[in-house]
């Protein structure tokens, strides 16, 4: 089980691809979802689109739809590198060049056939369920798509975390929209009843797969750390983030991914990259943002090839934040979607994102904060170098900030990143030799 | 302003404008507040919020739409990324150089992420003064998104109250709601005169007319709305042969006053537009009897523009408040202006565009950031644009 596995990828025949077992498990699911999406128009399944902040899952099981993330998809257009013909796509078709490029590179994507990673059509969804959580765009994105898919869009309006707390009235506001708006609308597209106990099942089985997964992500806290929570820890988000939390499946993959982290953390290893094991661990960072799709594993050699691993980051908490106590509570189904969606972690506040970071870089003993600032996302990208500032200055520990973007080719620059990497290495290193020599 | 002026009594209404305009040390809201000691001074974003609160608490609402293209930011640039869009980094730096040191509170409304985010930026850098993120309901039922909205009022309303060391009343809430009305009133009396008569009220000094709102009490405001109304009407100016458009996409970061300007000199006349839309958000008129929060919410929720920023969940009344806006001020054509890096305003420019090409309304698109300096190709862009409209629009 914990043998990492081989692979030859089709854009790179002459290098081996190293991956963990976790990692080809979480491919197959990832691969039989896109199949049973695609396979929609046969099997009559319905199909729900909506965002991973705020996704709500265990909800949209309630009425048979099949869960479709136009970001996730994103996400595999980068990685496969067609996302750069995508946003031109889009630009050529009138989208300016200084917004999202999630958003682009779905529009190209429809206008270019609209085609799913296994190479079948996706279908059109039968509603749009447009849960506005953390992120302006995602309310101009799903109005984007209404006028193509002219299908039913709910929206279940999040309010902000100003204040850093969650507020009754924000509770019940919630709660209210979705009894009175969101679910009959769902049951009226999917013409199946709600059933509050089956939410209650779902909800329970969600809370038993992220017990595992925190177990997983702190497990970054031992030196060496068994992995990586931003690389590697993207492919660990990927089921609960999407179309599993709620589900049997979740449940065997986060108990399986413990397991084999575990394992790892008994005998003392790191993380499994690309390229095989890490090596020694030489710095353990903390980073903020979201990553580079277009250029994933090259931008992740820049550290491993460094000894640098990534102990925790914050964009493996934008699909729900687990690692701070909140699990969902089948004893309140609808109050805990609300906090749950409440909780994410671009929906909070600066000041409580700045307590997060530096939390993250004191508990897991980190060497520093790495910010990867993306270009086309305002949500995370306003307020970083304030951030990196207040961080530092209650850390102690020295930060650095590189620039790229989601999905957008063009805005990948590999040697300016690499070049900034290397000097903060550096002054990690002389901070140490700082710290050995006054000790 | 480098326009000369005539004496007249609109060119005096206008030079008191601009005066304010011009002055990025806010000394008209400093003098108010210094009048009387408890005075207390709150500032606001784009787009909206009541001020009627904010002034039934007997304190001045102060607009903060950024540094303009006079200010020199040094500091704010320091704090953002060179693609994030101006306005947040000239706001930082009225901050951090102390032109907003009377201010004893800021409200960032839900408009977008930047500004969002910006109200956390404010509570960690400044942490003296009182800072809110004022959220709106994106639902619009009075049940639903109405009970939401209400509550937040009624804890901002609280928060005021604290402040000035009294609750406010509901009847200080009605005195209140009555004098903006009336504001609202001349806000509109006067776009109304602009669209029949644009030649006669000219872009440039209606937009510094109702700016100088932002600064001043609401009573002088509307005072002198009516002056440059009556001294307008009065004053005869000769009419141009320009085009009628409706500008959009400038409700937050705000264009150089020198964009505006060439617009006109490029020959189109701005009959509508959607700069500084808090002066009339609420469309119509709040009812003053009842409960006032319950009343401003239900203007809020059913009289309020459309923009960008609000959700539309009727897909066919998606751009429709554009295509109304034409055809109530006879415009030609539509003219998309958005500030670099907005993301509202960008997102949402194509579904505005199809929605005017599907009505058979010419438009043009360009971006601009508050200082920016070069305006020839703005005034060709707009000039050719015009030019199309006179020559081509009969033939259709």
């Amino acid at each position: 089980m914990t043998t990492p596995t081989k692979f030859v990828t089709s854009r790179a025949p002459a290098k081996e691809v190293i991956k963990d077992a976790s990692m080809v498990k979480q491919k197959e699911m990832m691969a039989a979802h896109y199949d049973r999406l695609t396979s929609a128009p046969e099997t009559g399944d319905k199909v729900a689109a909506t965002f991973v902040p705020g996704n709500l899952n265990e909800l949209i099981m309630c009425f048979d739809l099949l869960n479709n993330l136009p970001e996730v998809n994103a996400i595999q257009n980068g990685l496969r590198r067609v996302s750069g013909s995508y946003v031109l796509e889009a630009e050529k078709i009138g989208h300016s060049e200084d917004v999202c490029t999630y958003v682009k590179s779905d529009i190209g994507m429809m206008a270019k056939g609209n085609i799913a990673p296994n190479g079948r059509k996706f279908p059109d969804p039968d509603v749009l369920l447009l849960s506005y959580t953390g992120c302006f765009t995602f309310m101009k994105w799903f109005e984007l798509l209404r006028e193509q898919y002219k299908c039913e869009t709910i929206m279940l309006h999040t309010p902000y975390m100003g204040d850093g707390k969650i507020t009754k009235n924000m509770i019940e506001y919630m709660v209210k929209q979705l009894k009175d708006e969101v679910i009959p609308a769902l049951e009226r597209v999917s013409e199946v009843k709600f059933d509050i106990d089956r939410l209650r099942e779902y909800l329970k089985k969600s809370a038993k797969a992220e017990d595992d997964l925190v177990r997983v992500l702190q497990s970054a806290k031992a030196k060496p750390s068994p992995i990586d929570a931003y690389f590697g820890g993207i492919y660990y988000i990927g089921p609960i983030f999407g179309a599993f939390r709620g589900t049997q499946d979740a449940i065997d993959y986060y108990r399986f991914l413990r397991e084999e982290v575990e394992d790892r953390l008994a005998k003392g290893q790191g993380p499994v990259t690309p390229d095989g094991d890490m090596g020694k661990e030489k710095y353990r960072l903390v980073v903020e943002g979201p990553p580079n799709y277009t250029s994933f594993r090259q931008f992740w050699k820049m550290f491993y090839d460094e000894g640098a691993v990534v102990v925790a980051s914050s964009y493996t908490k934008v699909g729900g934040v687990y690692d701070f106590g909140f699990r969902h509570d089948p004893d309140k189904p609808l109050e805990t979607l609300a906090e749950y969606c409440l909780g994410v972690y671009t929906n909070r506040n600066l000041p409580m994102r700045i307590d997060m970071l530096v939390n993250y870089v004191n508990e897991y003993e980190a060497d520093g904060l790495l910010i990867n600032s993306i270009k086309s996302c305002n949500s995370f990208s306003a307020g970083q170098l304030l951030m990196m500032r207040e961080v530092e200055k209650r850390t102690g520990k020295p930060a650095a900030f590189v620039e790229s973007d989601l999905v957008d080719p063009r805005y990948f620059s590999a040697a300016n990143i690499k070049n900034r990497l290397e000097s903060y290495f550096q002054m990690i290193d002389q901070k140490r030799a700082g710290a050995d020599a006054a000790a | 302003m480098a326009t000369p002026l005539n004496h007249s009594a609109t060119a005096d209404v206008v030079m008191r404008a601009n005066a304010l305009f011009e002055d990025l040390s806010f000394t008209s809201a400093r003098e108010w507040k210094a009048a009387k000691s408890d005075r207390k001074v709150i500032g606001y974003m784009p787009i909206y919020v009541p001020r009627e609160i904010i002034h039934a608490a007997g304190m001045l609402p102060l607009g903060i739409v950024g540094g303009g293209d006079q200010l020199e930011v040094i500091h704010g640039d320091a704090y953002y990324q060179s693609y994030i869009c101006r306005i947040p980094r000239s706001t930082i730096e009225l901050g951090v150089s102390g032109r907003l040191d009377f201010v004893d509170g800021m409200l960032f409304p839900s408009i977008c992420d930047v500004i969002r985010n910006l109200s956390g930026m404010w509570k960690l850098m400044f942490p003296r003064v009182y800072s809110r993120y004022f959220d709106v309901p994106q639902n619009y039922r009075d049940d639903i998104g109405g009970n939401f909205y209400i509550n937040e009022l009624a804890e901002f309303r609280h928060d005021l109250g604290e402040l000035r060391g009294k609750p406010i009343t509901d009847d200080e809430l009605r005195h209140s709601i009555a004098v903006y009305n009336e504001n609202r009133r001349l806000v509109c009396d006067l776009y109304a005169f602009r669209a029949e008569r644009p030649w006669q009220a000219p872009a440039a000094e209606v937009y510094l007319v109702v700016r100088a709102g932002l600064v001043l009490p609401v009573e002088e405001h509307s005072r002198m709305l009516r002056d440059y109304l009556a001294a307008a009407r009065a004053e005869e100016r000769p009419m141009r042969d320009n085009c009628r458009i409706v500008l959009t996409g400038m409700f937050c970061e705000q264009p150089p006053l020198n964009l505006i300007k060439s617009l006109e000199l490029s020959g189109c006349y701005v009959v509508d537009d959607d700069l500084l839309l808090v002066t009339r958000w609420l469309t119509g008129g709040v009812e003053i009897e009842g409960d006032p929060l319950q009343n401003l919410s239900f203007a809020f929720l059913h009289h309020s523009e459309s923009t960008a920023a609000k959700y539309e969940p009727n897909q066919k009344e998606k751009g429709q408040h554009l295509v109304r806006a034409v055809k109530r001020t006879a415009a030609e054509g539509v003219i998309f202006a958005a500030p670099s890096f907005c993301d509202p305003a960008l997102l949402e420019r194509p579904m505005l565009q199809r929605v005017l090409k599907q009505a058979g309304i010419p438009y043009i698109a360009f971006k601009y950031a508050e200082n920016s300096g070069q305006m020839q190709p703005i005034r060709e862009q707009a000039g050719t644009f015009a030019d199309s409209i006179k020559l081509w629009s009969g033939a259709a």
